[in-house]
């Protein structure tokens, strides 16, 4: 069975005055229905570009994709033209954004911009609408409209037909964020991009939206991926987790498996330095030194220069990834070495 | 709404009030003798006191000023000196020609400037982009008066496409006045003869007055249209598989146009106060026109009036533009 978005070996690389950046190296990640990944790696490591990627949203250039695949129901999206593109977005893939204040057009009103993407789903699927095909501009919107509501009271939007025609500006943020979630699932898209959907909202709405989003899944059978770098988000609503470092996914696996076991010292680093009621104050362990330049990265191991357990042998080449428990993969043979010991 | 645009009018009473008494004094303090100018070069002593008296220019300032705005009031723009006519019946005369000048003029400005600025922005560093952007340096540095003299020139002397000025031909009678812009009452009259020929007439000094608004709007819709289409809502409207042209047409667009709308409101006014060398040049009945030759003979009552006329159209032109921003940026509205 052909898994719903299976990225092969992805490298994408950023051109720059002062040289290209190899922004991603070797990402491979792969997502069944019902599944939620979280993608999870500090600021820069490149999990907003994995995921924008699978909608090919990143502008080329200065991006340029150099090897990899990203396959979508068996389909290569990087061999797509734009218009093909198109025809994914919104109805195959559904992407929510980090900031609910920012990616609502202000000028518009909701109900408007949540039928407009109704619409153009339904010029590739006239089924999302539940009208034949050939229908009339009138019975396209009306069912647009229809479809709209629908969606909004979904969300929790109570009241969805008299919100309908309300600008996003008379809805609180996490009012908009369910508002986005609504407008990311017209289309009835099987998998969703989430890039820090809750980032931008206070704890209560955080949970909230998180539990929304779970529903969502189960509802609609979707897959989800996750991109946050809350740890916490990902314990409370992933059902596997991919580490990013660096450009690089350093581990991957189910969710118990790797919070239960981390393996990468990566992995174990980001635990290590969650606050927690235990730690006093001042041992929190934070972890030393800064990310490598993405234009001359290390040849081996992009973590080698931060890591404690890091030999000669990290630096030479890339680190071979093992198996470490069904479905659960780490990308440093040093562990092992450690843990057969 | 309409709560929004009734303070805004009793607003501009106060702004209004001020500015006729700062014109009215300037025209007054002004060195020259305008009563001895218009009773002529042989009227003794006694006729331009008599003059004097008949237009109460011997009462004090502040007398002919409550005249004056007790006139206005009632639609009394008082009267001129030299003609002897009521001002008021001359601005009815020669404003229609001025508005229907700076109306065509800011409309052309705006009917090819906003689709041209969102081309450019749209098409950013390829060749449409530079030839806009050559054109609008040229356009916006190039004098209006000289570029009058040039279309002049280029369209009436050696192409003779168009005629070289006036509003309409002499040995016609123009359309009847309903609205007093010849093109508008020439459709209503149904009359396509004479539509075609006012429109004639109407090119040269529209085109002329035009090309600074219109590369102004150009250059502040592209560089807003560019800032637009890097917010987060353009990448969501692409993320979830709209059409370029929906995204930019229709989502960009409005968020776009709200700068532009600004510059148009300015280039109003800008257009009203600046009419008087187009006009000279294509020798257009408007009030331009009719300001310098009341300017030129200290014939203080049309300038005072036409002054304020101005003032008052670019006071109205700004809260029309105002109600605008509203209908176009919801959150403005109702504050």
């Amino acid at each position: 069975m052909t898994a719903l978005l299976d990225i092969r070996d992805l490298h994408l690389s950023m051109h720059s005055f002062e040289g290209a950046a190899k922004v991603l190296s070797g990402v491979s990640l792969s997502v069944e229905k019902r599944q939620i990944w979280g993608l999870v790696g500090e600021t820069g490591c490149g999990k907003s570009l994995t995921g924008l990627s699978v909608s090919r949203l990143v502008r080329t250039p200065p991006a340029e994709y150099t090897g990899g695949q990203i396959l979508l129901d068996g389909t290569d999206v990087l061999g797509l033209s734009e218009p093909q593109m198109r025809a994914l977005r919104g109805r195959r893939v559904g992407m929510i954004f980090q900031d609910p204040t920012t990616n609502l057009n202000p000028a518009f009103r909701i109900g408007t911009q949540l039928m407009d993407v109704a619409l153009a789903a339904a010029k590739h699927d006239p089924a999302i609408l539940g009208l034949q095909p050939g229908a009339g501009r009138r019975a396209r919107k009306q069912a647009a409209r229809k479809l709209a509501i629908a969606m909004l009271t979904e969300v929790g939007i109570p009241a969805a037909e008299s919100r309908l025609d309300d600008y996003p500006h008379q809805f609180s943020g996490g009012m908009r964020q369910r508002v986005l979630i609504a407008m990311a699932l017209i289309g009835r898209p099987d998998l969703l991009i989430a890039d820090e959907p809750t980032t931008a909202l206070d704890v209560s709405v955080q949970a909230q939206i998180l539990t929304l989003l779970k529903q969502m899944v189960a509802a609609h059978d979707m897959g989800v991926v996750l991109i946050t770098h809350n740890l916490g988000v990902v314990a409370q609503t992933c059902t596997h987790v991919a580490v990013m470092y660096a450009g690089t996914i350093v581990e991957k696996g189910p969710i118990e498996a790797v919070l239960a076991d981390p393996a990468h010292p990566y992995t174990q680093a980001l635990l290590r330095a969650i606050p927690d009621r235990s730690v006093k104050r001042g041992q929190l362990q934070g972890l030393a030194g800064a990310v490598p330049n993405l234009i001359h990265p290390p040849p081996g191991c992009r973590f080698a220069p931060r890591c404690a357990l890091a030999r000669p042998s990290c630096l030479e080449g890339p680190p071979p990834v093992h198996t470490r428990a069904p479905d659960h993969a780490v990308a440093c043979p040093v562990v092992k070495e450690v843990q057969n010991a | 709404m309409l709560r929004f645009i009734l303070r805004r009018i009793l607003l501009i009473l106060p702004v209004l009030i001020g500015m006729t008494i700062i014109m009215f004094v300037i025209a007054r303090v002004l060195p020259g003798d305008p009563v001895g100018l218009a009773a002529g070069p042989n009227a003794t002593r006694a006729e331009i006191e008599a003059l004097a008296r008949e237009f109460g220019l011997d009462q004090p300032l502040w007398v002919q000023y409550w005249t004056y705005l007790s006139g206005l009031v009632q639609g009394d723009f008082g009267t001129s000196l030299f003609s002897r006519r009521p001002v008021a019946t001359d601005l009815a005369a020669y404003l229609p020609a001025t508005l229907e000048l700076v109306f065509s003029a800011l409309l052309l400005a705006i009917l090819v400037g906003i689709p041209a600025g969102l081309m450019a922005a749209v098409w950013r560093n390829k060749w449409p982009d530079y030839l806009s952007n050559i054109l609008s340096v040229a356009a916006i540095s190039m004098p209006r008066f000289f570029l009058g003299l040039l279309l002049q020139l280029c369209f009436a002397m050696w192409l003779m496409w168009l005629p070289l000025g006036g509003r309409f031909p002499i040995i016609f009678d123009p359309p009847p006045g309903v609205t007093g812009f010849y093109t508008i009452d020439s459709i209503i009259a149904g009359d396509w003869d004479s539509f075609w020929t006012a429109l004639r007439y109407l090119a040269l000094p529209a085109i002329a007055m035009s090309l600074s608004p219109l590369a102004t709007i150009l250059r502040m819709m592209r560089a807003s249209t560019i800032e637009v289409m890097h917010q987060d809502y353009v990448t969501t409207a692409r993320a979830l598989g709209l059409s370029p042209r929906l995204i930019v047409f229709k989502y960009v667009l409005r968020n776009a146009i709200s700068s532009s709308l600004t510059v148009i409101g300015l280039y109003f006014g800008w257009l009203l106060g600046g009419t008087v060398l187009v006009e000279t040049v294509f020798d257009w009945p408007g009030i331009g026109l009719y300001a310098t030759s009341a300017i030129v003979s200290q014939d203080f009552m049309p300038v005072v009036s036409v002054a304020l006329v101005i003032g008052v159209l670019f006071v109205t032109a700004n809260i029309v533009i105002d109600v605008l921003y509203g209908l176009i940026n919801p959150k403005v509205r109702y504050q």
